[in-house]
């Protein structure tokens, strides 16, 4: 029983470790969906966040500083994104695209210019990193431990589900965010103005996207690598079709994707199990293959997905 | 004779060309510009680019071997554009591609030749029932094709870590990696062509890729296949009530486009890797082929021509290294050039209008 406990600790702790880079993008991803901007440079523009928020707290030396930083570059981005897809009516996903070639390889190119010519930074300090919290308060090593004492920032993206559930459902810009995603041609007339909200989502994405990647590099790493972002921005677009493109949707799909994380680390150092681990990482996509298959209806998809907007003259 | 000339010139005004060619300096302006913020000579550097991968046959031999399998992933996704699917999913049917060719490679015994031919119809069969299953997803029940496909990319990913490591692939020196192919299954070159462009890896593959674009511009372009497909690019309604099986169309050209991606990564594999490592990342030959197609406006002899620009660049880009210029300068040009590509009918409405204004 005891080792069972331990064992579900060592799963809570692995899974909490994976599910908040996946609950930040993917409660971007949330926004920008749902006005109707589909946006695939997610993986990009985490990516950016996380080498951005290495540099920051590698010479700044602090890592809340690094971590708002990271949202701002990846939001900058996506202003990119913005751009080409909502004022110059662009392919969303050739835009996605686009962004998903430039903004890593901006990333690696700046950091090759800053480091010696090398595509890893140099490792931060613990106290440059994200603070964790309840430490001291467990015996290292017990359930508890490994449940309650994790970083702050995985607390914060809890909370930011929450929030994200307000704006949607209980505030104006809410409203108007999920009309202008179904028809925005009807919000037009009323006098809203599909752009500015289409804009303000997306950049939002970004910025979330960028909060995503810069808690891998500031918490569960501590440097930045080329191949450290490797399909968590496509994962949270799965989490957020999983989850009907709400909030608390995407919140279940992230913790059963970081859930499946949490049970390959835990076969990892298992050795009488032999799951291969690459099955495991498949199940987030298959999934939600499944799920659209069975449950996302087409009524689930924001109706102007994924088409610009022209104005009429 | 005269009128056909003046087509041609009239055509390069007023269609894609010239705006790819805007969008292909701009890339060049916006890398050159980020070489010299982090103080690295842009002339230096896009010499050295240029002159490593085409200022002796044995480089441009490289380049093309470099170009082959994204001539193939280009042609890939400029076929799904015709009938309007964007086929995003190239990654995951090259990588599925690579793994049937590997399989037949590795395991079957086959006189040469004919054991090249099994691989590369068992990459195309596997690529296009990947790109089936997508299709069959959309007409069946509705499901967004970009989404799917995107799945299926991260599905081939995961499943070619996993079969990498399976006792009858795995290589025992080489754990992350499958045993090599068989020399039967091998297309490079007989070694007096390959001493004579100096690159041991020249293969049929290009040789194969511009059969293969010749046949699929056939396809499109003179048969009724085509006709249907490209009808239903334009407007799926209409060939509907045109008497055209819309759902029908989506499927083929799904696997077709499907099964090219496949031939692309035998090419790779049979041609010059002849094994597949266990994946860090996304190679990107699939999305390096949306660029492709979006150079060459999704024409398949255009595609041919855009993949060795990519192929150039691609392996130019591993000279980078030798002046100490980042070879990522490469993914940015690459980035910047879709980005404009993606925005060109603006420039378009732009300039007709400016035209439009002067002749009042």
């Amino acid at each position: 029983m005891s080792v069972f406990i331990t064992d579900l600790g060592l799963v809570i702790n692995a899974m909490l470790l994976a599910t908040p880079p996946l609950l930040f993008a993917g409660l971007g991803s949330c926004f920008s969906e749902r006005s109707g901007v589909v946006n695939i440079g997610i993986e990009g523009m985490m990516t950016v966040g996380a080498f951005t928020g290495s540099v920051v707290a590698l010479y700044l030396g602090n890592g809340w500083l690094a971590f708002l930083c990271a949202g701002l570059a990846a939001a900058l981005v996506a202003v990119i994104h913005a751009v080409a897809c909502i004022t110059f009516g662009a392919d969303q996903t050739i835009s996605g695209t686009a962004i998903n070639f430039l903004a890593p390889g901006l990333a690696i190119f700046i950091c090759r210019a800053m480091f010696d010519n090398s595509s890893d930074t140099p490792p931060i300090d613990t106290s440059a990193k994200l603070p964790k919290l309840f430490e001291g308060i467990f015996p290292v090593g017990s359930f508890g431990y490994n449940v309650f004492c994790t970083y702050a920032a995985a607390y914060l993206c809890f909370i930011l589900v929450a929030v994200a559930w307000f704006v949607f459902y209980k505030t104006r810009f809410g409203m108007r965010l999920r009309a202008v995603g179904e028809h925005p041609k009807a919000c037009d007339t009323l006098g809203i103005n599909v752009h500015r909200v289409r804009y303000i989502c997306v950049i939002l994405s970004g910025f979330l996207a960028g909060l995503g990647g810069a808690y891998i590099t500031l918490a569960t790493v501590n440097q930045f690598r080329p191949t450290l972002i490797v399909g968590q921005g496509f994962i949270a677009i799965a989490a957020v079709i999983f989850g009907k493109f709400t909030p608390q949707g995407t919140l279940k799909g992230c913790l059963i994707f970081g859930l499946c994380n949490g049970i390959k680390t835990l076969l990892s150092s298992n050795s009488s199990v032999t799951v291969s681990p690459n099955l495991i990482s498949m199940i987030p996509y298959v999934v939600t293959i499944l799920a659209l298959i069975f449950f996302v209806g087409k009524s689930s998809v924001p109706a102007a997905s994924g088409k610009p907007y022209v104005k009429e003259k | 004779m005269n009128k056909e000339k003046k087509s041609l010139i009239q055509s390069i005004a007023d269609g894609n060309v010239l705006y790819t060619i805007i969008a292909i300096v701009v890339g060049f302006i916006v890398g050159a510009v980020l070489l010299a913020i982090i103080g690295i000579s842009p002339i230096a550097a896009y010499g050295k680019l240029f002159t490593g991968a085409l200022s002796k046959p044995k480089y441009i031999a490289w380049s093309v071997v470099y170009a082959t399998p994204l001539i193939l992933t280009g042609l890939s996704v400029a076929f799904s554009f015709k009938t309007g699917v964007f086929n995003i999913g190239a990654e995951g049917q090259f990588v599925v591609g690579t793994l049937a060719a590997s399989v037949v490679g590795v395991c079957v015994t086959l006189p040469p030749v004919l054991h090249a031919v099994c691989c590369a119809l068992a990459a195309m069969a596997a690529g296009g029932l990947w790109g089936a299953v997508v299709g069959l997803l959309k007409v069946k029940k509705g499901i967004n094709e970009v989404l799917s496909y995107i799945m299926f990319n991260w599905i081939a990913y995961y499943l070619s870590n996993y079969m990498v490591n399976l006792p009858f692939l795995e290589n025992e020196g080489n754990v992350e990696a499958t045993k090599n192919i068989l020399s039967s299954a091998s297309i490079v070159c007989p070694e007096w062509i390959t001493s004579l462009t100096g690159c041991s890896y020249t293969n049929w593959g290009i040789l194969v890729a511009i059969v293969v674009a010749v046949i699929i511009w056939v396809i499109i372009n003179k048969t009724t296949l085509g006709y249907q497909l490209r009808s239903v690019g334009f407007n799926k309604n209409a060939a509907e009530y045109g008497g055209i099986n819309s759902n029908a169309a989506f499927l083929k050209a799904m696997a077709i486009s499907g099964a090219l991606s496949g031939l692309g990564g035998m090419v790779q594999l049979c041609g010059m890797s002849y094994r597949i490592s266990q994946f860090a990342g996304q190679e990107g030959y699939g999305f390096q082929g949306i660029t492709v197609a979006l150079i060459g406006s999704s024409n398949p002899i255009g595609c041919i021509f855009a993949g060795l620009f990519y192929g150039i660049m691609k392996y130019g880009g591993t000279k980078l290294t030798l002046i100490n210029a980042p070879s990522e300068v490469i993914d940015i040009i690459m980035g910047v050039i879709v980005l404009f590509i993606a925005v060109s009918h603006v420039f378009k409405v732009l300039l007709t209008n400016r035209k439009g204004g002067k002749k009042k």
